[in-house]
């Protein structure tokens, strides 16, 4: 009789597990304020499958510092206003207005009414100020705190009434919309309690049961297999619909697969074990494109990225009596003409070419061709010069010896190491070629790679390198988080980053440049205001730069709607409007109306 | 004792391996440094005899980058100079030369194994690097052989409280998991070596890790020889320890030395490849059969450019070689002591 029991119920729950099929989307309630999306109207159904390069550590959005976490976190929740990834201009989400005082510190933004988190429980300006409170707390530790404090005051969040909050920012921000993207919009419902309790950190946590989550986003949790997958299901109350009022998302589940580096995503993608491949180097895009007139796949080349790759030399004031022979050669660092002779000699055309496939952009500045809105095109882009180079080292008091040395004016061989990380092949090819380029020079150039850590420690703390090949940027056109990069006093002001005051006239004229953009609220005034910033980057070359990748994809033919950006996410930032084609099997693939 | 004609053999193959690797700036067409930004990942160039108008002495055509790769331009032919003059190259550092063994006009090259990533002959680079290989591999085997037999006569002879602690700081080293130790030690290193420097260090490391296990078969030797006739006749006699062993108990262990080098010779020279493979050895631009395997981590480079993996086969060759030797050396030391 036991056995029979137990067979019983062994049965039902296959039965109950194969019948637990995603929600539909719930009817629409005419109180519900939806957004509607522009894009092609698709069909309901089918599951998507990406892959990952390894486990999230969490799914909570205001804990969340990795990639991986947030790439899922990002289907499952929602924010206030988005900035359109194509456009690359905000637009409303959760809030479906906003007002700006004259005075640009206040934003009074309107909320949709009638949305409902996926747990169906209502969604209003309570939340909103809760969700806020999380971000804010210092005890919390969320790394998107430091977006919301400025000149070391934090924003003050208001409820006017259930549907409408009030943003005051301690001074004018520019662009401060922007703030708002990716600042999920939480559930007080849910939160309140681990939050007052003291333990918020570890709640929403990987092995946190779908029930205890809920969000505005997309998609939902269903399910976590430690090691080898995360799977999403719709959100039945998704607020957004398309233009024949059916509410979004077209597809029934999405699946993160952990499947490791991008070599291997490739592997899966080819094998048609996933639908779509985010960010591809040049040599496997190529790789794809050979197989692509048999396999019908979508592979976009959606030009420059915003990240720029540079070489940069130890600045920074160090300790004389540890560091000596780094101390020596920052007398020829700190030589304007020598930066610029490194510059003149380095060869990006075939950093391109060799590092990049051909797909990829030279650069002379951190605002590439990528970012249309806030390049200065006026900056020149000379072209590889050896004679140049030649001729502003010997201005500089540098000679050459019979065997084609180069020397400094004391009669020391100039000779450095370029440390980069062992695990990026771009940089290190790039490294290589540097090196050939400055041995034209006579400069005696050493490649060290490093582990990427050991590296990170070197260039932010000890100081102990001589110059270094590194990457920054990609986040956000918008000048703002470049800041870091650009005050004296930031955290990534890499080539001199112990600074107290600004070390060179130049830096000075920076820091207020960048400081005065920041509280500018015409773009045509900060255009202005960055172009010059841009214009004494180029003069002074504090970083070397190098060249940036162009953004490649690659994706299922069957995948409606995919429109891939230069913005992170490359291609889920649309996940709500992506829909799977029925196959075609070589018939004409019918109209979807 | 007879003969092994497989050994001699196997000597002479391996010593016109290694002379081949030594006379790389003879034999090697090009500058292992030397970058051509045009060719990156060229493949190899074929020596072509005849063409549509006949015979004719060896000769190649030129790589032209396409659209998806390269062609052959077949509209002119190159012939192949044999014994030309060329650009100066250092032999081993010892003195200059410029007689090069084969050669073809400019522009084009003569690629016999393709080129790499930034258009360097990997021919060139798989000889040159073979020097840097194979001498560590050689020099590491003398090292460890040297202090394995210091060690284990030392622990053989006199044996008591110095076998034992020696014989315990060996299974130290043998349980020790050094690989792991070498990726960490990287760090502690200052920050740039010479390229001597780092082959140097490289040679040191590897030589120092591997006495323990030789060293026990030379105790082992050691300690069997000690009590033999002849020896306690001699040291009856009055003979000093020294003269013991140099003249009685040290002869017996050439054998064992002897079959040891075979087997270590090929498994440093893997270590070495091995570090190098991950970053650790020879740095850019100086090449290794390990670094040279490098970029084959990439999926794409190992489907597309099946060139790049001449290494790994030169690699294989050399260890088999070197087994097969150890193989046939063993096998007649075994003869030779039971007669």
């Amino acid at each position: 009789m036991k056995s029979i029991a137990r067979l019983t119920l062994v049965v039902c729950l296959l039965a109950a597990w194969a019948w637990a099929a995603a929600p539909a989307p719930a009817a629409i309630n005419p109180s519900e304020q939806l957004q509607r999306e522009d894009g092609d109207v698709g069909q309901y159904g089918g599951r998507l499958v990406i892959g990952q390069r390894a486990e999230p550590k969490t799914l909570n959005p205001v804990t969340a510092t990795d990639a991986l976490s947030r790439e899922v976190v990002g289907r499952c929740h929602a924010d206030l206003i988005s900035i359109n990834r194509v456009s690359q201009k905000t637009e409303p989400a959760l809030a479906e207005s906003w007002k700006t005082s004259p005075d640009g510190r206040n934003f009074t933004l309107k909320l949709r009414k009638g949305l409902r988190f996926s747990d169906g429980q209502p969604f209003d300006a309570d939340d909103v100020v809760f969700s806020f409170t999380l971000y804010l707390d210092e005890a919390v530790g969320s790394p998107q705190r430091d977006l919301l404090v400025i000149d070391g005051k934090p924003l003050s969040v208001t409820k006017l009434d259930q549907y409408t909050v009030r943003f005051t920012l301690p001074r004018p921000y520019a662009a401060a919309e922007r703030l708002f993207d990716g600042l999920a919009m939480l559930p007080k419902h849910l939160l309140q309690k681990p939050y007052r309790e003291g333990h918020f950190a570890q709640a929403w946590s990987l092995n946190a049961s779908p029930s205890e989550l809920a969000g505005l986003g997309p998609f939902h949790l269903k399910q976590y297999v430690a090691g080898q997958r995360i799977v999403l299901e719709r959100n039945p109350y998704y607020w957004k619909a398309d233009r024949e009022n059916h509410r979004l998302p077209y597809l029934d589940e999405l699946v993160f697969l952990f499947v490791g580096g991008e070599d291997q995503q490739v592997m899966r993608f080819e094998a048609g074990e996933t639908d779509m491949v985010s960010r591809l180097s040049s040599e496997n895009y190529a790789l794809l494109t050979k197989e692509q007139s048999r396999s019908g796949w979508q592979l976009s080349d959606l030009g420059p990225s915003l990240e720029y790759n540079f070489l940069v030399f130890n600045l920074n004031d160090l300790d004389a009596g540890k560091m000596n022979e780094i101390a020596r050669k920052q007398a020829w660092f700190h030589d304007l003409k020598f930066r610029q002779a490194v510059s003149a000699a380095v060869d990006r055309d075939s950093i391109v070419r060799l590092v990049y496939g051909a797909r990829g952009t030279a650069l002379w500045g951190n605002v590439g061709p990528g970012n249309k809105s806030w390049m200065n095109q006026s900056i020149p882009h000379p072209g590889r010069s050896v004679e140049t180079a030649r001729q502003l080292l010997k201005s500089a008091g540098f000679f050459w010896n019979g065997s084609g040395q180069l020397l400094d004016s004391n009669g020391k061989p100039v000779e450095f190491t370029i440390v980069t990380s062992s695990s990026n092949t771009q940089r290190m090819k790039m490294a290589t070629l540097i090196q050939d380029d400055l041995s034209h020079l006579g400069m005696q150039v050493h490649v060290v790679p490093l582990d990427f850590r050991a590296m990170l420690d070197r260039v932010f703390q000890s100081f102990d390198y001589e110059a270094a090949i590194m990457g920054l940027g990609g986040g956000d056109p918008d000048p703002n988080p470049e800041m870091n990069v650009w005050l004296s006093n930031g955290a990534t002001h890499l080539w001199h980053l112990n600074e107290t005051t600004p070390a060179t006239p130049w830096e000075r004229e920076i820091d207020t440049l960048m400081q005065q953009q920041m509280v500018t609220l015409t773009y045509a005034k900060r255009k202005k205001l960055y172009d010059r910033v841009q214009q004494i980057i180029a003069e002074n070359v504090p970083f070397i730069f190098l060249a940036t990748p162009d953004v490649l994809v690659g994706a299922r033919s069957q995948i409606g709607n995919f429109h891939p950006a230069v913005l992170d996410h490359y291609t889920l930032w649309n996940a709500d409007q992506l829909f799977l084609r029925a196959p075609t099997r070589g018939v004409e693939r019918a109209e979807i109306r | 004792m007879r003969r092994r004609p497989e050994i001699v053999l196997l000597v002479v193959a391996l010593t016109a391996l290694h002379f081949t690797i030594l006379a790389a700036a003879f034999i090697a067409p090009y500058d292992p440094a030397a970058q051509d930004r045009d060719l990156p990942y060229a493949p190899p160039t074929r020596m072509h005899f005849r063409d549509s108008s006949g015979w004719h002495r060896a000769f190649v055509y030129r790589w032209i980058p396409d659209r998806d790769g390269y062609r052959l331009d077949t509209s002119t032919r190159y012939p192949i100079h044999f014994f030309a003059r060329g650009e100066s190259r250092s032999v081993l550092g010892i003195f200059r030369s410029n007689l090069h063994l084969f050669d073809v006009d400019e522009p084009a090259r003569l690629l016999l194994l393709g080129t790499d990533s930034f258009g360097r002959d990997e021919f060139s680079r798989l000889l040159y690097g073979g020097q840097i290989s194979l001498a560590t591999g050689l020099l590491a085997t003398l090292i460890t052989l040297a202090a394995a037999t210091l060690m284990g006569t030392i622990a053989g002879y006199f044996g008591t409280w110095i076998d034992e602690s020696l014989m315990a700081v060996g299974e130290l080293f043998l349980c020790l998991p050094w690989f792991y130790f070498l990726v960490g030690a990287r760090a502690f290193l200052p920050l740039h070596l010479s390229a001597a420097g780092t082959f140097l260090l490289l040679i040191i490391v590897i030589g120092i890790i591997g006495w323990a296990r030789p060293a026990r078969l030379v105790r082992g030797m050691v300690l069997s020889a000690r009590n033999r006739n002849y020896v306690l006749a001699a040291r009856g006699f009055g003979a000093s320890n020294v003269y013991l062993l140099r003249r009685h108990i040290l002869p017996e262990t050439f054998a064992i030395l002897v079959t040891q080098a075979a087997l270590l010779i090929p498994q440093y020279v893997a270590a070495e490849a091995t570090l190098s493979f991950f970053g650790l050895g020879v740095s850019e631009p100086v090449p290794s059969w390990g670094n040279m395997l490098s970029p084959l981590q990439q999926y794409n480079v190992l489907v597309s450019f099946s060139w790049l993996l001449a290494p790994a086969v030169a690699l294989v060759i050399t260890s088999v070689m070197y087994w097969l030797l150890a193989d046939a050396l063993h096998h007649w030391v075994q003869s030779h002591s039971i007669n």
